[in-house]
């Protein structure tokens, strides 16, 4: 999740702190400038972790204050491909699944890569991945809050530095609102759609590749709580080949409750089920 | 003024319980040091350090030590992964053989089903669990003792 990163910089200390220790001045003004922001094409940055060089620092005409040249290296949130993180969803849109990391908020699960069949509910605005068991679709709604598992499959910079004024005409760009961008975002996926088939064997993948769970500990649950059924027949799922189980799941023992509206709701976040 | 901020965009990886060292060492600092922590300028400073430590302490890396992590990684020497995806193992302490098979590569090419036990039994054992297993263990307990007592 965190690499390190070797920069350089020219750090400017103005003359009234001069009687601090310059290396104490130095991390100051580093994290000053990059703690909590976006280095194009580098990540987020997060703190210094330790100055290797220091040059000589020098004056310049006009300007009281010391320049010195500093080598150093900082902390900074970038996952590599592939990565697996865990987050928690800050919301939906018809774009995708939003997940927060608390630090670090851009990141999207776009529609095709949660797992299928997956549907936005317009009325709620979520998400909702219709597990099919043998009694019929399960609801499982990914809500505010919800802890998810993912995997980074994608990561775009754009750089939000300030532009010139536009030659557009002015009542047009008067009344437009200049569209706020994400200097940093990740793409992610809950399904992983990798459909090599492997070596003949116990787990055998001529589909899309295991999606992610979301906590081996957290069991499936529906109103009437955790449901071992459901449990076991993702257990079963994933020791099969793809062709087909051997063994059929134990159908659900609770009896859902035709009453309430949200008889299928699931209090926690949605399971797999495994398409090897 | 000379180009580019950065030299080597990718020095080093970092694991999560590194960083969880550095930013706690860093809270203790400035806390001592008193004075200038909310002028303007260390608010950024201030947000991302919370926000990263909170994130960190609720995974199972708040416990590691830089013992267990050497002792992780010789015990890792043996199954021969790629230094990524022990990174991986090492931030998530994975307890099930599907969480191995999300973080290694290829796992069934490259992995049999003992070996998946064989990992998974080193991550447990050496690794401390996160604090919301510990929760969900205590529980558990709980119902097992439970379920005994009607002998």
């Amino acid at each position: 999740m965190f690499v390190l990163v070797e920069m350089v910089d020219t750090v400017r200390i103005p003359p009234w702190q001069f009687e601090r220790k310059l290396n104490d001045s130095i991390a100051e003004e580093l994290n000053k400038k990059l703690a909590n922001k976006v280095v194009y094409n580098v990540g987020l940055c997060i703190c210094l972790f330790d100055i290797t060089k220091l040059e000589d620092a020098y004056v310049f005409p006009g300007d009281g204050a010391s320049h010195t040249k500093v080598h150093f290296r900082y902390v900074v949130f970038h996952p590599f491909l592939d990565e697996i993180l865990i987050g928690k969803i800050k919301g939906c849109s018809p774009e995708g699944v939003h997940v927060s990391l608390g630090f670090f908020d851009d990141i999207l699960i776009p529609p095709e890569s949660l797992q299928q069949p997956a549907k936005f509910d317009e009325a709620e605005q979520v998400w909702v991945w219709e597990y099919e068991t043998e009694e019929g679709a399960h609801d499982l709604y990914m809500d505010i809050g919800e802890e998810v598992r993912f995997r980074v499959v994608d990561e775009s910079f754009v750089d939000t530095s300030p532009t010139g004024p536009s030659s557009a005409e002015a009542a047009s760009s008067s009344e437009e609102l200049p569209k706020k961008e994400a200097p940093y975002m990740l793409m992610t996926v809950t399904h992983d759609p990798s459909g090599i088939p492997g070596p003949a064997g116990i787990h055998q993948r001529a589909g899309p590749g295991p999606p992610l769970l979301v906590d081996e500990q957290l069991a499936l649950c529906c109103e009437h709580g955790p449901c071992p059924a459901l449990g076991k027949e993702v257990e079963l799922a994933l020791k099969t080949t793809a062709t087909g189980s051997d063994e059929q799941p134990a159908p659900c023992q609770a009896v859902p409750s035709p009453a309430s509206p949200r008889a299928t709701r699931v209090p926690q976040s949605p399971r797999t089920s495994a398409h090897w | 003024m000379t180009g580019n901020l950065w030299k080597d965009a990718n020095a080093a990886l970092l694991s999560n319980y590194e960083v969880f060292q550095l930013l706690t060492d860093l809270k203790e600092q400035r806390k001592e040091s008193g004075k200038n922590k909310h002028s303007s300028g260390q608010q950024n400073l201030n947000t991302i350090t919370y926000e990263t430590l909170k994130y960190i302490s609720k995974t199972p890396c708040r416990h590691q030590s830089p013992e267990i992590v050497r002792e992780f990684l010789t015990a890792m020497k043996n199954h021969k992964l790629t230094k990524a995806e022990k990174l991986q193992l090492l931030n998530h302490r994975p307890v099930t053989a599907v969480e191995i098979q999300l973080m290694v590569e290829e796992s069934e090419e490259r992995l049999t089903e003992e070996q998946i036990e064989a990992l998974l039994h080193t991550v447990t054992s050496i690794l401390p669990a996160g604090p919301e297993a510990e929760q969900q263990q205590n529980t558990g307990d709980d119902v097992a003792m439970d379920e005994e007592d009607p002998a």
